[in-house]
């Protein structure tokens, strides 16, 4: 017997799950940068 | 190439591109998935799983990519010694273990109510999944030679003959039977419709603007970590032979 497959929750699924880790690694790129950045500021001051 | 090898004007030129770059990119792939979201029509095969191939294609792109770019920065390490080649192979290494990782879920997300399965041994899945491994090993050997201050040339090394993989995922369906379908795109060719193409392609280039953003904010991290644990070495030698 054929499976019937909602095709659109497999979509929905797959555009979810690429756009929560996209956003997630570019934040988190962006964070870790803006603190490492900020770090080396804080090292210049005497 | 050695122009660019002064991390001072590296960082000019990277800071005036991060931004562009990550803003245009999610604009890009904004758009490109509320295209193929909303109006690519179901495939006579794959039905409305069609709409899964801009994201599963720009992936499998950019996680080949990933490790072509380590694998020329790694040459470029060990014959020139360029002192940002190295820095460029780590920062390339998170996003293009993303992107593998995304190609693998989507791929089978899309192979369940195509194929039947979420799941096959085959050659473009397994050396695929194989790729995803060598970022594994590539993160972790990276992140333990920056620990411990050690040189970086055994992960050039390592960057570089991980690289035959590359080729292998590329040829794998033509060299092995298998379910994944063989090359839809090829130099100057397409098999694809125009109205899958152009998502399809908007994503693609929108992913990839994404990639080198993030490579970028990774590699201006590193330098940031860098500079600033060298000169707090330099403050405390100092502080200490003022005792």
């Amino acid at each position: 017997m054929r499976e019937a497959f909602d095709m659109m929750a497999f979509v929905d699924a797959a555009y979810l799950l690429t756009g929560v880790t996209t956003l997630a690694v570019v934040g988190w790129c962006w964070l870790a940068m803006r603190r490492a950045e900020r770090r080396r500021e804080e090292s210049r001051k005497p | 190439m050695h122009f660019y090898a002064n991390p001072a004007r590296f960082l000019k030129i990277a800071r005036w591109l991060t931004m562009p770059l990550l803003l245009v990119g999610l604009v890009l792939v904004g758009v490109s998935l509320v295209w193929s979201y909303f109006s690519m029509p179901p495939d006579r095969l794959m039905g409305d799983s069609v709409k899964i191939l801009p994201i599963h294609v720009a992936a499998a792109w950019l996680g080949m990519g990933g490790w072509t770019t380590i694998a020329i920065a790694s040459l470029i390490e060990l014959v020139w010694r360029h002192p940002l080649a190295a820095i460029a192979a780590r920062a390339a290494a998170v996003p293009g273990a993303v992107f593998a990782f995304l190609c693998l879920a989507t791929g089978s997300i899309w192979g369940r109510p195509t194929w039947g399965t979420w799941w096959v041994w085959d050659g473009r899945l397994t050396s695929m999944l194989v790729l995803l491994f060598l970022y594994f090993g590539y993160i972790a050997l990276t992140s333990a030679l920056a620990r411990e201050g050690a040189s970086s040339r055994i992960a050039a090394i390592f960057g570089l003959v991980g690289a035959i993989n590359i080729p292998i995922i590329n040829r794998s369906v033509v060299w092995w039977n298998s379910l994944h379908q063989p090359p839809s795109l090829t130099m100057g060719n397409s098999a694809i419709d125009a109205v899958y193409l152009y998502p399809l392609a908007g994503a693609t280039l929108g992913f990839s603007l994404l990639f080198g953003a993030v490579v970028l904010m990774q590699m201006r991290t590193i330098l940031a970590d860098t500079q600033a644990e060298a000169r707090l070495r330099r403050k405390a030698m100092v502080a200490g032979e003022g005792q």
